[in-house]
């Protein structure tokens, strides 16, 4: 019971801050919108046991990537009107029609399958568990993510940096 | 009680809403935005189906997908500011040089 209250209410509260996302003229509140909608996924996680996911989801994407997000809307430094330019409306309908479709389809296939397992009775692992898999079995696809957040962070600093020549 | 398919209809809905957002935003900024709303849908299909299949791998699987969303948005946003310096645009359907 409390588990479907609370299924319930994050899904709401999810959904909606991904709608405002979407919708929001203004990129400052659509990211915002995305950190509430990323708390809301984290309880989620949480909700499924994955207590270390719940984790990293708030520290990497509501305290690493959106705080990226902020800096370059604030190194932009656009103005208002050139944000909120969208598509003509015949486009951005046809883009809402295809989506509403897409989504149709998909629960619809979701709906007509038998329910699937539950999600409550499956044991509960802790970050041990997660820790002697990622050392173990995922041993080198964990270090090759280091190597491929240098070459991130060496990209970024070469497109981003400014040359005594472009200016 | 809350099944596997609640989480799925779930993520199907949230993906279908970031879907709606990249066809319908033309800042390139929003799309960005949209796609990790995308990438956050999957996390949590893979999430539901490893607590419902009892596997850890579901849950390995989606550190991987976070560490990658967070290389791609860094040089993602990287391009952005440099299509801002030198085009002075954001708008996605103004950058057409290699369409001829």
């Amino acid at each position: 019971m409390v588990e479907a209250v609370c299924f319930y209410l994050f899904s709401a509260v999810l959904l909606a801050a991904a709608l405002l996302v979407v919708t929001s003229p203004q990129p400052i509140y659509s990211v915002l919108s995305l950190l509430v909608a990323m708390f809301c996924l984290a309880s989620l996680f949480v909700m499924l046991g994955a207590f270390f996911v719940a984790a990293i989801q708030i520290l990497l994407y509501a305290g690493a990537v959106l705080v990226l997000f902020l800096f370059a809307i604030m190194l932009l430094n656009l103005a208002p009107e050139a944000l909120s330019r969208m598509r003509p409306f015949t486009l951005r309908a046809i883009g809402t029609l295809v989506g509403a479709l897409f989504c149709v389809q998909l629960v619809g296939m979701l709906v007509r399958t038998a329910s699937g397992p539950g999600t409550t009775a499956a044991a509960t692992w802790t970050v041990r568990e997660v820790a002697r898999l990622l050392f173990t079995t995922y041993l080198l696809p964990f270090e090759l993510t280091s190597f491929l957040i240098l070459a991130a962070i060496i990209g970024a600093i070469t497109l981003a940096r400014v040359t005594r020549h472009d200016q | 009680m809350i099944t596997l398919n609640h989480y799925l209809v779930l993520s199907g809905v949230l993906f279908a809403i970031g879907l709606v957002g990249i066809m319908t935003r033309r800042n390139v900024l929003m799309i960005l935005l949209c796609i990790e709303l995308m990438f956050n849908a999957a996390n949590l299909s893979f999430v539901a189906y490893g607590r419902a299949l009892g596997d850890l791998n579901g849950q390995l699987i989606v550190l991987f997908v976070i560490t990658v969303a967070a290389a791609e948005v860094t040089v993602g946003l990287a391009i952005a500011i440099l299509m801002s310096r030198q085009l002075k645009t954001l708008n996605v359907d103004e950058v057409r040089q290699l369409k001829w």
